[in-house]
């Protein structure tokens, strides 16, 4: 069986997660690429005599070094030399899309162009000849969808023929006579000069009179560069006076001169644009009087399809766990093992495990939203609100409402947006949104204190978070992250039908993400927690006497001015650290409920609960459990995403003040206030 | 001989409906050159398709797509209405 490796690249938005989905199915790897904080997807399938090796890029509008995501995708195209490399482009949006395709060829890549998405393209009037377009780029193109297998066979074909006669097509590109000279001079020292670059000499040559920072910084390291950097900031100097612009402006001019080429020759468009039907939709959904009411009421829709489908699915979860508990009591009777399997294991995982309904839900509805395009929209109504209130970008909001599902996404959304301090300032504030995890403790509590105006008050909670998460961005902005704004650049895809299977692939890879880390950390902590509640040996089990109750008992009168000074409660918020579901288990564990799960519906637990708090303290505690440090997956997110931690560190800090501030408001306002 | 009268607007002042070529870019820096790369070069066709609800950011359709973009992003890119 012979081996190829295939990378698949193309501009966001354009189906190359639907053919990588398609290709590989579930034989897929996520990981990152080394050194980067890029997320990086391999798979592998068979096709005939092939083992191919498919490597899935990240959407690139282009190949400078404007984001890190660019420059991963042109290190691996120039390091790994993959067989192929498959291009997939939107085939209604070909104009823009060929500017990659335009850069990968200057380096050298060996590119088959994939048109996806041809019946939209037809339904704009527009006739794309392919053949025309395979001839005028020296590049084999193929039309297919990546959403069913029409031209699946016909790719794969083209695939294997490619990685055995590859294309070498930098002769075909064409800048015009001025700047195509000047590559030639230029290219002819780098020859002369430079070695050890693995890159076509002619790119190194364009992208130093573009003056390309990693460009110039890797001429410079080879220590031999003098001349040709001398060389091109002359050319550059020329360049900028006969084009009265930068010569990079002029280079991007060129290409996207060379592209009109193209696509007069193969590409037949209607002379008036047709009126699309995402401009129809666009039209209800961002207008002005109706634009933010649709937001709102989406938002709305989210949260009630995903409660009330989820919130009983949870309920048959919950029952199967009290049952095993049961069987386990049964077969081995009382007893340290017993109390190690049903106290620590099951009460820990079994507390997770329900709200898998509810996390699944809300996931494949955030994935419908983002495959449909509207996420985009989203971002564009309410860019204004975020840019003016918080100084964030509008993109900002999607990382904010993937965080009310759960922190770690959220986090990792927030790689869309390109400005690091942006995305630094909101992986600081997306742990005030109200993860799925909170539920379970807002549920218990409201159930034994609020039980007329429940939906109000956990309502009120998430409205909270968001308030403080608004307050705390606007000062981060005019403190640490003082004087930055990053642009709001952002394409607004054509609406798509969502498919069936991309949305629960999303789902499944989100919900598998978070029930591994939940499986993992609650597993450890329910461990921990039994183990801390069962020393020193002898104490009764979670008593005060316990290490758990210790530690509580010293900690409690810190908390004591927010209303909440218990050896339990306090013990609950230690371990919410680790997870802030736990804070359910633990107070399940420590009432010796565990087996039962911790339920609103147990009056036993739901007395204890009641004679640990007033009313009042218990909002007080909801409000701290929000608003406290983010649990230790989130953390771990942050440090992953920032490469660093300091801002983990700062993130557990801050927070801990902020939810100690806010109780401590809440309270003893409320107190003054005369509620009790 | 009748001389054409040209109008050169920046994009940010451009309404719904308006539209036109860019005729220069103005400012440096990267913002400038991924917007070039996004589609906005000389000669590019612009039309504004929308405003946001709350009157900021913009519209635009360039090249053939839809891209959105703040006012004062708007603001370096010189157009001649058509």
């Amino acid at each position: 069986m012979e081996k190829l490796e295939i990378g698949l690249a193309g501009n966001p938005n354009v189906g190359k997660s639907t053919l990588f989905n398609g290709l590989t199915g579930m034989r897929q790897h996520v990981g990152n690429w080394p050194g980067k904080t890029v997320e990086k997807k391999e798979g592998t399938f068979k096709y005939n005599d092939y083992e191919i090796k498919v490597v899935d890029l990240p959407g690139n509008y282009s190949l400078t070094a404007y984001s890190i995501e660019e420059i991963v995708s042109r290190d691996y195209i120039v390091d790994e030399h993959p067989d192929v490399i498959v291009n997939i482009v939107e085939a209604a949006n070909l104009e823009r899309n060929l500017y990659l395709t335009v850069q990968m060829l200057e380096l050298g890549a060996n590119v088959v162009l994939a048109l996806n998405m041809n019946k939209a393209a037809d339904d704009k009037g527009y006739k794309i000849n392919a053949d025309k377009l395979s001839k005028l780029l020296g590049i084999p193109v193929v039309k297919f969808e990546a959403i069913d297998d029409t031209g699946r066979e016909e790719l794969l074909q083209t695939i294997v023929k490619a990685s055995k006669s590859p294309n070498n097509v930098i002769n075909r590109l064409e800048y015009g006579s001025e700047i195509d000279e000047h590559i030639g001079q230029l290219e002819k020292i780098v020859n002369e000069d430079i070695s050890g670059i693995d890159a076509p000499s002619s790119w190194i040559a364009l992208k130093l009179m573009e003056d390309d920072d990693e460009v110039v910084e890797k001429i410079k390291e080879s220590g031999k560069g003098q001349r040709v950097l001398s060389e091109a900031k002359k050319i550059r100097g020329h360049l900028s006076g006969i084009f009265g612009d930068d010569a990079d402006a002029a280079i991007t001019d060129a290409r996207y001169g060379f592209i009109a080429g193209l696509m007069q020759e193969s590409v037949k468009k209607p002379k008036i644009d047709k009126v699309t039907r995402s401009d129809l939709i666009d039209r209800i959904v961002t207008n002005k009087y109706l634009g933010i009411p649709i937001f709102l009421l989406i938002m709305w829709l989210t949260f009630q399809i995903t409660f009330t489908i989820g919130d009983p699915l949870g309920g048959y979860i919950e029952e199967g766990f009290g049952l095993l508990g049961e069987a386990i009591t049964a077969s081995l009777g009382e007893g340290f093992l017993t109390s190690f399997l049903v106290d620590g294991i099951i009460g820990g995982v079994g507390g997770v495990l329900v709200f898998v309904p509810i996390i699944f839900l809300l996931f494949l509805i955030l994935s419908v939203l983002e495959d449909s395009g509207y996420l985009a929209r989203a971002a564009f109504v309410m860019d204004r609100f975020m840019h003016k209130l918080v100084g964030l970008h509008g993109k900002s909001f999607i990382p904010m409402i993937l965080g009310f599902g759960c922190a770690v996404p959220g986090i990792m959304a927030t790689r869309t947006l390109e400005n690091e301090r942006d995305r630094f300032l909101t992986m600081l504030i997306v742990p005030f949104m109200s993860c799925s995890a909170r539920l379970p403790v807002y549920t218990l509590i409201v159930a034994a204190f609020f039980t007329a105006y429940q939906g109000w008050v956990i309502f009120s909670l998430y409205l909270l978070g968001i308030v403080v998460a608004i307050i705390v961005a606007s000062i981060f902005k005019k403190t640490i992250f003082k004087g930055m704004s990053a642009p709001f650049v952002m394409e607004l895809p054509p609406y798509r039908l969502p498919t069936v299977k991309g949305a629960i692939i999303h789902m499944w890879e989100r919900g598998v993400l978070f029930l591994r880390k939940a499986g993992t950390i609650i597993l450890a902590v329910s461990i921990i927690i039994w183990a801390l509640s069962s020393l020193p040996i002898g104490v009764d089990y979670a008593s005060q006497e316990s290490v758990t109750g210790q530690i509580g008992t010293a900690l409690s009168p810190i908390f004591a001015p927010l209303g909440f000074g218990e050896w339990q409660a306090t013990v609950a918020i230690i371990y919410g650290f680790l997870a802030k579901e736990v804070v359910v288990s633990t107070f399940g564990i420590l009432y010796g409920v565990g087996e039962e799960a911790t339920t609103e519906e147990d009056a036993g637990f739901i007395a204890a609960i009641q004679s640990l708090f007033t009313p009042l303290s218990a909002y007080a505690y909801l409000v701290f459990v929000l608003l406290y440090i983010p649990c230790l997956a989130t953390l771990a997110t942050i440090k992953r995403e920032t490469n660093s931690w300091k801002w983990p560190a700062f993130a557990a800090g801050y927070t801990f003040v902020v939810a100690y501030m806010v109780s401590f408001i809440v309270f003893q306002g409320g107190s003054l206030l005369g509620f009790a | 001989m009748e001389v054409t009268k040209t109008m050169i607007n920046t994009l940010n002042e451009l309404k719904v409906g308006d539209s036109g070529v860019v005729v220069s870019f103005k400012g440096k820096g990267s913002l400038r050159k991924h917007l070039m790369e996004m589609g906005f070069v000389k000669g590019a066709n612009v039309e504004v398709q929308r405003v946001a609800p709350m009157g900021d950011p913009i519209e635009i359709k360039v090249k053939g797509y839809s891209i959105s973009l703040r006012k004062e992003e708007a603001k370096n890119i010189e157009i001649e209405i058509v």
